[in-house]
């Protein structure tokens, strides 16, 4: 019984090591004006290099642990944006990245936005800044992963 | 054998591209016989957002229509405001927005080649030009405060000044960059890889792209003299000119190359700029209400042509505001041209536009003659946006 437990704590923490050392994160821009994307894409290039800490960014939500947010949500790709996010296999984190991702910036109150992100899926860590710069950008995911180290993400 | 059709749906969240944007291409085997786009994922409805407030504050809006280019789109506003409302720029305001419009120039280029080199599946290209991108990100930080938004201009003038010790910052990038850009086009042109996959591919003659209507780069490409800052100086480009260029080949490699050869041109006007700086004031007077009136302000953004009307019915807010971006105008005709070309050029193809969708997504209402003229409020707008996407939560 007692090793039973000891095996299942020692799996759990294995499974919350894999996943924190070398998660995949996928892009989606609902609705910004590219500043929060370009930045993004910046964070993957030889001065910022993301990749150092095993963040890979990749294109399929199916494989993707993170996803990166960024502008407000339009109501063309608010249904989108849900499924990308139902998708993604679990434990999954949202990442909102730019000031329109956490608040709707200056595109609250448009006709055709729905808001900030958080009004159509949960977040777990937010970056502002319009746009964010990348060492931000990398914080705030450095921070996700702190947190998710911190509570444990064996399920 | 009956040949088989099928429908490759691409988007609006894919691996390539890092914009919203839905394309259906039907294919025969590996050729493509139709292809169609949807839009519409970015628009957020800012031409109408600018009815809502006033000049200074629709300034700040209209920079976040796009993030690579938001220099050029301030520009075109504040030109256009100016105008209507008699205002004198001192030209040593203009010459520093001239300044700012060729690096952000520079930066979007790059950015671009990098792009296209990562669909091309050259991703070590990729990586050089945005390593180097970043001199020029770190250029416009230092002269802005800001590496994408840099909310340079304000109507009648700009906000920021640049003394000696910048100036010559500015050259030591500009002489970097200038020195890799050299080794980049001569990279493009020479290696088999990269040339494989884009000599001959997506060939625009020179009558077609006058047909569909191609601006920017990609008409220049065609051997089509489009370009605005030749043809129409604004701000201060009669003061520094800018010599077109212009290819004859019409395809992709020709694309690449235009480009690449624009930035010797960017690099070029930076320096005089830089070495015959007018002297003055950077900003002029501003009245709080722009008298009545309506104006057309047209400049050269990185990716062709930008429109702007703007209306102006005497307060201190914009009746209407129109933005017409070079996207929409080089996209259409990409879907024309994608016909017959292999599945796998799909990718090089729509890059070598240089498609911003965020600039795109623009509505447009058509009516027919015999209709009355309507307007659309703002509620009519909004039920008319839930309406149509049909929000369940």
């Amino acid at each position: 019984m007692r090793l039973e437990e000891l095996w299942e704590q020692l799996e759990a923490r294995l499974a919350t090591w894999g996943r924190t050392h070398s998660p995949w994160a996928v892009h989606f821009n609902s609705g910004s004006c590219n500043g929060c994307d370009i930045e993004i894409l910046a964070t993957i290039t030889p001065r910022y290099d993301l990749e150092r800490f095993g963040v890979k960014i990749q294109g399929s939500p199916r494989h993707a642990d993170i996803l990166v947010c960024t502008g407000p949500v339009t109501r063309q790709a608010r249904e989108r944006l849900l499924r990308i996010y139902e998708q993604m296999p679990s434990p999954k984190f949202v990442l909102a990245v730019g000031t329109c991702a956490i608040s709707g910036g200056v595109f609250q109150g448009c006709y055709n936005v729905v808001g900030r992100v958080d009004a159509v899926i949960p977040v777990d860590m937010y970056v502002p800044g319009c746009p964010p710069r990348p060492e931000a950008i990398i914080d705030g995911i450095l921070k996700l992963l702190e947190k998710a180290q911190a509570e444990g993400v064996a399920t | 054998m009956p040949s088989e059709r099928f429908v490759i749906p691409i988007g609006p969240q894919h691996p390539a591209l890092k914009e919203p944007g839905h394309f259906e291409f039907s294919v025969e085997g590996e050729r493509v016989t139709g292809a169609t786009v949807r839009l519409g994922y970015a628009h957020r409805g800012i031409e109408k957002a600018c009815e809502e407030r006033n000049w200074v504050q629709s300034l700040y809006l209209l920079e976040r229509i796009c993030g690579i280019c938001s220099h050029i789109h301030t520009t075109a506003y504040c030109l256009g405001v100016e105008r209507l409302a008699g205002v004198e720029v001192p030209p040593r305001a203009q010459a520093i927005r001239v300044l700012i419009a060729e690096l952000e120039r520079v930066h979007s280029h790059l950015l671009w080649l990098g792009v296209a080199a990562h669909e091309a599946g050259f991703d070590t290209l990729f990586m050089y030009s945005w390593r180097d991108r970043e001199t020029v990100m770190d250029v416009l930080e230092g002269l802005t405060g800001n590496r994408v938004n840099y909310s340079a201009n304000v109507l009648g003038g700009v906000k920021y000044d640049l003394d000696e010790a910048r100036a010559e910052t500015i050259r030591k990038g500009v002489d970097y960059l200038e020195a890799r850009t050299y080794y980049y086009l001569e990279l493009v042109v020479h290696d088999p890889v990269f040339v494989q996959r884009t000599r001959g591919i997506g060939t625009v003659t020179r009558e077609q792209a006058e047909w569909l209507g191609l601006v920017g780069p990609a008409a220049r490409a065609s051997n089509v003299a489009r370009d605005l800052r030749v043809e129409s100086p604004y701000a201060a480009y009669d003061l520094f000119p800018v010599q077109m260029v212009l290819e004859t080949a019409g395809d992709l490699e020709a694309r690449v190359s235009v480009r690449l050869k624009e930035l010797f041109e960017s690099y070029r006007v930076i320096r005089t700029i830089l070495d015959k700086l007018p002297t003055g004031e950077i900003k002029g007077r501003m009245p709080k209400k722009v008298r009545e009136g309506e104006t057309v302000s047209r400049v050269e953004a990185p990716r062709g042509e930008l429109f702007y009307f703007i209306k102006s019915n005497g307060t201190d807010k914009a009746e209407r505001v129109k933005v017409r971006t070079p996207t929409l105008c080089n996209l259409a005709p990409m879907m024309t041209l994608a016909i017959g070309h292999q599945l796998a050029d799909m990718p090089m193809l729509l890059a070598g536009v240089d498609p911003c969708f965020s600039c795109n997504d623009r509505s447009i209402v058509v009516r027919n003659a015999q209709e009355a003229e309507t307007r659309w409020t703002w509620e009519q707008l909004r039920r008319y946006g839930i309406e149509v996407y049909k929000c369940k939560r």
